[in-house]
């Protein structure tokens, strides 16, 4: 699999509504590993990656949640610092685009997660730069 | 102010005026009998000339509703020959399936502008008033509807129609308006623009009776455009099937509209069990036109709650009062003065697969303009993921609803399941729209 599965949920903005949608995770016992809120002044999407993606889903669904489970490209960085700029540029040279990324420390490793609709292309840039792909495995 | 338009009609005795009634009947039976749509029903009840022959009769004919007006649309309902109509008129709110259509001879037209100018001479216009009309010219009746009427007074008419706001007190101030006809809704627009120009409504321009109706509003509504504006304002009834404008008014002093009921024939009915009402109770208005010739309507159901006002009026009209609407039979509400039902709603959402069942519509006035606000739920064909996406939805809904019902709405997605469940249609309207 040359994705990892991220959760995608629709948030009111109402006040508390964030929390209610991390506790329920925390109830469950589900770990997360990332988090970021992209918000209008009307509503908001949370996205976070997690160890368990299906369960997430089922728990946040079973409370009442809006979810998807999203389909995004995911690789590890060296901890050094121009590495994310230089893994960025390789995908800008060739047009790839990307409607979103963010980026979070994984045991002494660094993650960009990005959700792009050039995904072939992606995954060439991949190959031939000999980036490392994060697996879902690996974030259990 | 205590003089009047047509004197003799005007102050009319009971049984004189009964007797008209009952004249005007027998001709109206007659050439509604000449339409599609009552020939059909006369036949099918087997219906003749003496199946009428008292005021209590017409409990006989059934019932003409709006369906009954579009099912039969566009012609259905005409009983002169189209080469005696010179003019329709029609809603131009709705659309497609939605639309009644009413016609006009010379003469009704005639009998109409009478109407209104009786109606406009009651709350005091006269000829040396200069008459600002902003109302929706075009289809909608009440634009040339009451331009007429006051025409016919002698009254000086500025039809500015839909201007905006800011062009309206212009014109006010420009020409020296005595008298204005507008929406109730619009007047909490009118005062917050007379603000920001920092002009003072009750001594900045010459304004001194208003004439509000077309919507509902309440007695407190009223007393706070009297209060701000610095006038006196009179609510006026009127339905488009019914000619528009010119069915009642408020005489000086301002308590029922008084119904013309040489033109009218009216009665309150239980709208479940659909017998008269008992008591002077409230109940549904149904109206028969008297003068009407190319489209008289029969017991027509007009939807809206009232009652009658008992005893008779300091002012010396015997035409009996109405009180102010109260309500209406079905869901309708007015916003921006049209009317929509939450069922044209329903069906603009029903054909959006990303948004479910659930939804409400909210009306709020924000910053002195009406606004109506759909919150729908989402469901999990949305691809919560993509902000375009959502965006795009949002602008899809507007735009189906803006097609359907003329006014442009906001959207708001909501969660599924969170708004609570509202099974019934009649919940889905929050009106929060303040008095003042």
């Amino acid at each position: 699999m040359m994705t990892i599965r991220q959760l995608s949920i629709f948030l009111e903005n109402k006040s508390g509504r964030l929390f209610e949608a991390l506790d329920s995770l925390a109830k469950e016992k589900i770990n997360i590993l990332a988090l970021t809120v992209a918000d209008t002044s009307e509503y908001g999407i949370l996205r976070l990656i997690v160890s368990n993606p299906e369960q997430g889903q089922k728990c946040l669904k079973a409370r009442g949640f809006s979810v998807n489970l999203t389909e995004v490209m995911s690789v590890y960085t060296s901890n050094k610092p121009d590495s994310l700029a230089t893994t960025l540029k390789l995908f800008s040279d060739d047009n790839i685009s990307i409607e979103y990324m963010y980026a979070f420390q994984f045991h002494d490793k660094g993650v960009i997660v990005f959700r792009t609709d050039d995904r072939q292309k992606a995954l060439k840039v991949v190959e031939k730069s000999k980036m490392e792909l994060v697996k879902q495995e690996d974030l259990v | 102010m205590l003089d009047f338009w047509e004197k003799d009609i005007e102050t009319i005795l009971q049984k004189d005026l009964q007797r008209l009634q009952m004249q005007k009947l027998q001709k109206t039976l007659q050439t509604a009998s000449q339409s599609y749509y009552y020939k059909k029903v006369f036949n099918e009840n087997h219906f003749g000339f003496s199946t009428v022959t008292s005021l209590d009769d017409i409990r006989k004919i059934p019932f003409t509703t709006k369906e009954n007006l579009q099912k039969y649309f566009p012609y259905g309902f005409l009983s002169a020959e189209k080469k005696d109509v010179v003019r329709l008129h029609s809603s131009s709110c709705t659309t497609g399936d939605h639309l009644t259509v009413v016609f006009y001879t010379r003469n009704d037209l005639d009998s109409w502008s009478n109407l209104v100018a009786r109606s406009l001479y009651t709350v005091g216009v006269r000829n040396t008033d200069v008459f600002q009309n902003s109302c929706g010219y075009g289809l909608f009746a009440g634009g040339i509807g009451i331009q007429t009427g006051a025409e016919k007074i002698g009254a000086l008419v500025v039809p500015s129609g839909t201007v905006n706001t800011k062009r309206q007190i212009q014109l006010m101030i420009d020409f020296g308006a005595t008298v204005l006809h507008t929406l109730p809704g619009y007047v909490t627009r009118l005062i917050d623009v007379f603000n920001e120009m920092n002009l003072n409504p009750k001594t900045d321009i010459e304004l001194r009776i208003m004439i509000i109706g077309a919507e509902l509003h309440s007695e407190e509504k009223r007393q706070m455009i009297q209060e701000k504006m610095g006038v006196k304002a009179f609510n006026s009834y009127g339905v488009t099937e019914l000619n528009g404008p010119g069915i009642a008014i408020e005489c000086e002093f301002q308590n029922g509209m008084h119904v013309w009921e040489d033109s009218f024939l009216f009665e309150i009915i239980d709208p479940k069990t659909l017998l008269p009402v008992e008591n002077n109770s409230y109940g549904e208005l149904v109206v028969t036109t008297l003068d009407r010739r190319a489209m008289p309507l029969l017991r027509f159901r007009t939807g809206d709650i009232t009652r009658v006002v008992s005893g008779t009026c300091d002012c010396g009209r015997t035409h009996r009062r109405i009180d102010r609407i109260k309500g209406r039979t079905d869901n309708v509400f007015f916003i921006k003065g049209c009317k929509i039902s939450p069922e044209q709603i329903e069906k603009v959402l029903s054909r959006v697969p990303e948004v479910g069942n659930n939804f409400i519509i909210v009306l709020d006035s924000i910053n002195g303009k009406e606004e109506m606000i759909i919150e729908v739920e989402v469901n999990n064909r949305v691809f919560f993921d993509h902000y375009s996406k959502l965006e795009k939805l949002t602008k899809y809904i507007i735009e189906g609803v803006k097609s359907e019902v003329m006014i442009t709405p906001k959207v708001k997605l909501m969660e599924s399941n969170s708004l609570t469940r509202c099974d019934q249609v009649s919940g889905r309207v929050r009106d929060l729209r303040k008095e003042g």
